[in-house]
């Protein structure tokens, strides 16, 4: 007997039982369905997390006040024995070589207003290298200038949209916004540059770090962006920094952070996420097999006196088996088809509704799920195949009687 | 070509065993056209079961073309009915989803014959029972003679050499009853042994001679153009004996 002979039996058996196959089908693709679309969103979830850390910049170091090796939380959450200070990043400036560009951030949100209009908006100070580091380019005006860092002019630099939404049509270099109570003159607008690790660099205003640092009235640092040189010398640059500050603080007291390690760490976490997702669509996927299973015992004892015939006309157990078997195979398979398919289009249609997120399913859910389809049509097809194989001939031609 | 030595089918039914046949010795020559006739419960699908290695007797020998079948596997018994058995059913036992050539095809799918070599042998075996005409039509698009007919087809597609016929025109009106017969007296005249069941004295004295069944033994052997009123005169001992007994 061959595949193809097979192939139409189980075929021309399917299509006679048309409504019942259709659930069939249906109940297998919206498992695959289901597997589909959730790792892709798991997946754009991680892409979209670590796309975040990459537009930093992969050269990124970032230290952080506080040291939590030892709980594994996420640093900066826990106390800081001894605050990041001016005086830190220009030691790192002058002490570590392979720093292209040093930037202290200190950073609230306050209200900024021009005329009428206004709103509350992150407000960072920091310096010139800030330009460097977060790889920004400016729209129209200047940076903000490279001048020693305690000099604190009441300058600003605006991002694209805030601008937009304040001075409407006006050119925004040269007018003067008030940062809370602080009047100060725009210099620059940055080029939009979008949403990165939660800080829309479009909608906030930068400011020198000692004004940032008056504003807020605080005499400690937020963080400290490094931009090593030589990508290569990222580790050695990184222990470094840690070194030199645990001399300066007499401990070692701060986290510094690569941009491959955050990326690395939320990845494998968001991997997990896209796993688990891919969990609970095969949940439907084996509730799919379940019901083929269902449908076969049903089909096997419909069919009880086709399997009586086919014995009576010499087919063998395995053949029996075989043909039930592949009946199931071809349920799944079929379904899992259908399931990819409606998978890959609500995944190409969520990518339309929303463009910015990079939904995609992984090539490997797109194997598995396939690969689990066909193993659930083989695997519950088996005890329904198995039964019509070991069923008596003559019993089998007596029902039908 | 068949011989049957001291044959016995018993059933475990609630715990008691049952003798469905008890002690059957016949030989049946190849060539011949045997009817089973007997009252219900008196064994003959037991018999014809047996006869077609669709079950194995519980004693005795069963001997079918010098090969003893009586202790064949499952497996071997499969080879046995695929190359040497054709049945054909009081109910046809068509496959609804399949026209009539695939229903005719069947037997020769499970054989691995290659689908061209099938198609050309049930074109020749449809033609023969003069359904060329209705290849492609399903089982419900055909009348019972010619449901019957495509099963005789399918019984021949492997060309066997002993035909087992369970009451082949049960189902049927005189006219195409008649025709059914017909085309298995033609099949028996060309050598293929035959063996019919049937309730039917007017089927069975179409045949050469007749076993009579009752209680699971041959009770009588006649010759198939005395069956008529051997087989009444037996419904009467049967009715008397009934009676007495009661």
């Amino acid at each position: 007997m061959m595949i193809l002979d097979c192939l139409r039996m189980a075929g021309t058996a399917l299509v006679r039982q048309r409504l019942r196959t259709g659930l069939s089908l249906l109940g297998v693709a919206i498992g695959v369905m289901s597997v589909i679309v959730l790792t892709s969103l798991g997946e754009g979830a991680r892409r979209y997390v670590t796309g975040q850390f990459a537009s930093l910049g992969t050269n990124l170091l970032v230290v952080i006040p506080g040291k939590n090796e030892t709980t594994g939380g996420l640093p900066g959450m826990g106390g800081a024995p001894e605050d990041l200070t001016l005086q830190d990043a220009e030691a790192i400036v002058r002490r570590i070589p392979g720093a292209n560009a040093v930037a202290p951030m200190s950073m609230a949100t306050d209200l900024v207003s021009y005329g009428e209009r206004g709103r509350q908006v992150p407000v960072i100070g920091t310096t010139s290298d800030f330009m460097i580091a977060r790889h920004l380019r400016m729209a129209e005006g200047s940076f903000l200038p490279d001048v020693d860092n305690d000099r604190g002019a009441p300058i600003a630099v605006v991002g694209k949209k805030l601008a937009k939404e304040l001075f409407r049509g006006e050119r925004p270099v040269g007018k003067v916004v008030r940062v809370g109570d602080w009047r100060i003159r725009v210099i620059g607008v940055m080029d939009s540059r979008g949403v990165s690790v939660g800080l829309d660099m479009d909608d906030c205003v930068l400011v020198p770090v000692a004004t940032g640092m008056r504003m807020f009235n605080r005499s400690s640092l937020f963080r400290i962006l490094v931009d090593v040189k030589v990508r290569a010398d990222q580790d050695e640059t990184k222990n470094q920094v840690i070194r030199l500050l645990a001399d300066r603080h007499q401990e070692e007291d701060v986290t510094v952070l690569t941009q491959d390690a955050v990326v690395s760490s939320f990845s494998s976490i968001l991997n997990v996420l896209t796993m688990a997702l891919a969990g609970i669509g095969g949940i439907s996927l084996a509730v799919a097999g379940v019901g083929i299973m269902n449908v076969m015992l049903v089909s096997v004892s419909e069919r009880t006196f086709e399997v009586g015939l086919m014995k009576a006309v010499g087919a063998k157990e395995h053949q029996i088996l075989g043909v039930f078997l592949l009946e199931a195979s071809l349920l799944s398979s079929l379904g899992g088809g259908i399931g990819l398919g409606l998978g890959l289009l609500s995944v190409e249609i969520l990518g339309k509704v929303f463009p910015k997120f990079p939904a995609a399913s992984p090539l490997w859910a797109i194997g598995l799920s396939i690969g689990v389809s066909v193993t659930v049509g083989v695997v519950f097809g088996l005890i329904p195949a198995h039964r019509a194989s070991r069923l008596d001939p003559v019993v089998a031609l007596a029902r039908s009687k | 070509m068949i011989l049957l030595d001291h044959l016995c089918r018993d059933y475990l039914v609630g715990g008691q065993t049952l003798r469905a046949l008890a002690d059957v010795s016949e030989t049946i020559e190849a060539g011949e056209h045997v009817a089973i006739m007997g009252p219900s419960g008196s064994g003959k699908s037991t018999l014809l079961n047996l006869l077609g290695c669709l079950d194995r007797p519980t004693n005795g020998r069963y001997v079918l073309d010098g090969q003893e079948v009586s202790g064949l596997s499952t497996h071997e018994l499969s080879m046995v009915r695929r190359h040497k058995i054709g049945f054909v059913f009081q109910s046809y036992h068509l496959i609804s989803r399949l026209t009539a050539t695939g229903n005719v095809e069947l037997p020769m799918v499970f054989a691995g014959i290659p689908r061209s070599e099938r198609l050309k042998r049930v074109a020749e075996t449809l033609d023969w029972v003069g359904l060329s005409a209705r290849a492609h039509h399903r089982p419900d698009q055909l009348s019972g003679g010619e449901r019957q007919r495509v099963a005789i087809a399918r019984s021949i597609s492997m060309k066997p050499r002993l035909l087992l016929a369970d009451e082949p025109t049960g189902n049927l009106d005189s006219a195409a009853g008649a025709q059914i017969l017909e085309i298995l007296e033609t099949m028996n005249r060309d050598g293929l042994t035959v063996i019919t069941v049937t309730h039917d004295p007017g089927v069975g004295q179409r045949a050469q001679r007749v076993l009579v069944l009752a209680d699971g033994e041959v009770v009588r052997r006649v010759p198939g153009r005395e069956i008529v009123e051997a087989y009444a005169d037996f419904n009467r001992e049967q009715q008397a004996s009934a009676g007495s007994s009661s």
